[in-house]
C-alpha cells in the first residue's frame, strides 16, 4: 500500500483547523456541562425528596439513552417545537445536557463516600444541611472527583466526533470532507486518531498535575 | 430545674429495641458517667439527646425546653422541630465522638472556630481568637495551625473536645471519647475532662474508664437491655451494686 504523503501534508493544517472547533465545542460544553453537573448534583443531595427524585429521573434519561440520539432530539427535535439552533449550538447543548448528568453522578458520588462522621460532627454544633455541603463535604470531595471528571471531560471530547452526523465542521467532519473528495481513509483516519490521542494526552496530563496541586491532608 | 430531662425515651432500630424507656434527670454543673456492656444503648441514648438518632418514643427537655419538636397546645400532636430549630438546639449539647470526627482539611483552629462562625455568626477573626481561647483549655495553644493527620489521636481528641466548648454549650456528651486512643494517650484526654467537671460543666459521658467515673463523677448510671439498671454515687455504685447485673459487669471490667 502506498501511502499519499501530499494529502497527509496537506491535511495536518486543515485538520487542525477542524481541531480548533472540536477544541471550542468541547471547552464550551465542559463548563456549561461542569456548572449544570454540579448544580444537579446539588440537587441530588438537596433534601427535598422531589428535586432529588427529579435529578435522578433526568440521569436515568440521560444514561439509559444513546448520545446520537439526545444529538438528534436537540437538532431535528426541538426545532418542531419552536427551539432552534444552528449545528454548533445544538451540538454544545447536547453534549453539555450529557455531561451534565454524569458529572452529577460524579458530585453525589464524591460527597457520599466521605465518611457519615464528618455530617454528624458538623451537625453536632448546629451546622444546617447547606453548610455541612459547603463548608464540610464538597471541600474533602472536590480532590476525589478529579479523576472522574477527568473521564468524563475524555469522553467528551470523544463524543465531540459524533457532531459530525449534524455538519459540525469540527475535526472529524473535516477530515470526512477530505476523504470524500480525495478517497484517502487510511491517511485521514489515521491522522485523526492521532489527534485525538495527543489531545486526550495532553488532558490527562494536565489533570493529573490538578490532582497533585490540590490539597491532600 | 435540670438542665436535662429525659424522660421514658425510647428507640428501636426496625425490630431491634435499644432503648426500652430511660428517664433521667441531669442537674447544673452535675457529671453523670453511664456504663454498661456494649450493645446495652448508652451510645444510642447520647445520640438521641441531641437528635442525631430520632427517639421512637419519649421526650428529652432542655432547661425546660422539648427538643426536637413540641406537643401542639391541645391537640397533643407531635411537631417536628424544622431543620433550622433543630440545629440551633443541637448547638446547645456539646458533643465528642469516639472517632473524634475532626475536619481533615480544616487546621486546629479553624475546626474550632467553624461553628462560632457559620452558626453563631462571629467574625471571623473573633471566632479565631476564640478557638485559639478553647484550645489554650485544653492545652493545645501550641498547635492551633496543625491539621488533623499532624497530630497524635490524643490531640485529635482534645480538639475536638474545644470544638464542642467554643459553642458554649449547656451541657457535654461524650461518647467513649477514650475508646479509639492507644493507651499511653488516654490520660491526657481524662485529665481535660477531669477540669471541665471541676470547673462546673454538666456532661453526660459513656466511657469504660472507671477510674473516670470514681473520680469525677457525681452520679455512675449502670444501664443494661436498654433500661437503667442500677444507679448511684461512684462510691454507692463501685463499692457495693446491689444488681446482679451490675456486679457481674464491674468484676468482668476489673479483670481486663
Amino acid at each position: 500500500m502506498n501511502i499519499d504523503w501530499e494529502i497527509v501534508r496537506e491535511s495536518i493544517p486543515l485538520l487542525a483547523e477542524g481541531l480548533v472547533v472540536t477544541l471550542q465545542i468541547s471547552a464550551v460544553s465542559a463548563v456549561l456541562g461542569l456548572i449544570l453537573g454540579v448544580i444537579l448534583g446539588l440537587g441530588a443531595l438537596s433534601r427535598s425528596r422531589l428535586i432529588r427524585w427529579l435529578v435522578l429521573a433526568y440521569v436515568d434519561f440521560i444514561r439509559g439513552t444513546p448520545l446520537l440520539i439526545q444529538i438528534f432530539l436537540v437538532f431535528f427535535a426541538l426545532p418542531m417545537i419552536g427551539i432552534r439552533f444552528d449545528e454548533f449550538w445544538a451540538g454544545v447543548i447536547a453534549l453539555s445536557l450529557n455531561a451534565a448528568a454524569f458529572v452529577a453522578e460524579v458530585v453525589r458520588g464524591g460527597v457520599g463516600s466521605i465518611e457519615r462522621g464528618q455530617t454528624e460532627a458538623s451537625m453536632a454544633i448546629g451546622m444546617r444541611h447547606r453548610q455541612i455541603l459547603v463548608h464540610i463535604l464538597l471541600p474533602q470531595a472536590y480532590r476525589q472527583m478529579v479523576p472522574p471528571l477527568t473521564n468524563e471531560l475524555i469522553s467528551l471530547v470523544k463524543n465531540s466526533s459524533l457532531l459530525s452526523v449534524i455538519s459540525v465542521y469540527e475535526i472529524t467532519r473535516a477530515g470526512q470532507a477530505i476523504i470524500s473528495v480525495n478517497f484517502v481513509p487510511f491517511e485521514i483516519y489515521t491522522l485523526l486518531a492521532l489527534y485525538y490521542y495527543v489531545l486526550i494526552k495532553a488532558i490527562s496530563w494536565l489533570s493529573a498535575r490538578i490532582e497533585r496541586k490540590l490539597p491532600a491532608w | 430545674m435540670p438542665v436535662i430531662r429525659v424522660e421514658d425515651l425510647r428507640k428501636s432500630f426496625g425490630e431491634n429495641c435499644v432503648l426500652r424507656g430511660v428517664s433521667i434527670d441531669v442537674a447544673a454543673g452535675e457529671t453523670v458517667v453511664i456504663i454498661g456492656a456494649s450493645g446495652s444503648g448508652k451510645t444510642t441514648l447520647l445520640r438521641c439527646l441531641n437528635r442525631l438518632e430520632e427517639p421512637s418514643g419519649g421526650a428529652v427537655w432542655l432547661d425546660g425546653t422539648s427538643v426536637g419538636g413540641s406537643l401542639a397546645e391541645g391537640s397533643g400532636v407531635w411537631r417536628p422541630a424544622s431543620e433550622k430549630q433543630a440545629a440551633a438546639q443541637r448547638s446547645q449539647f456539646g458533643f465528642v465522638f469516639q472517632r473524634f470526627n475532626l475536619f481533615p482539611h480544616l487546621t486546629a483552629r479553624d475546626n474550632v472556630a467553624i461553628g462560632p462562625e457559620k452558626v453563631r455568626g462571629m467574625s471571623r477573626a473573633e471566632a479565631r481568637a476564640l478557638a485559639d481561647i478553647e484550645l489554650t483549655k485544653v492545652h493545645l495553644g501550641q498547635h492551633a495551625d496543625k491539621r488533623p493527620a499532624q497530630l497524635s489521636g490524643g490531640q485529635q481528641q482534645r480538639v475536638a473536645i474545644a470544638r464542642a466548648l467554643a459553642m458554649k454549650p449547656r451541657v457535654m456528651l461524650f461518647d467513649e471519647p477514650t475508646s479509639a486512643l492507644d493507651p499511653e494517650l488516654v490520660q491526657e484526654v481524662l485529665d481535660v475532662m477531669k477540669e471541665l467537671a471541676q470547673g462546673g460543666m454538666t456532661m453526660v459521658v459513656v466511657t469504660h474508664e472507671m477510674s473516670f467515673a470514681r473520680d469525677a463523677a457525681d452520679r455512675v448510671i449502670y444501664m443494661e437491655d436498654g433500661v437503667i439498671a442500677e444507679e448511684g454515687p461512684p462510691t454507692q455504685l463501685f463499692g457495693s451494686p446491689q444488681t446482679e447485673g451490675a456486679r457481674r459487669f464491674l468484676r468482668h471490667l476489673s479483670h481486663d
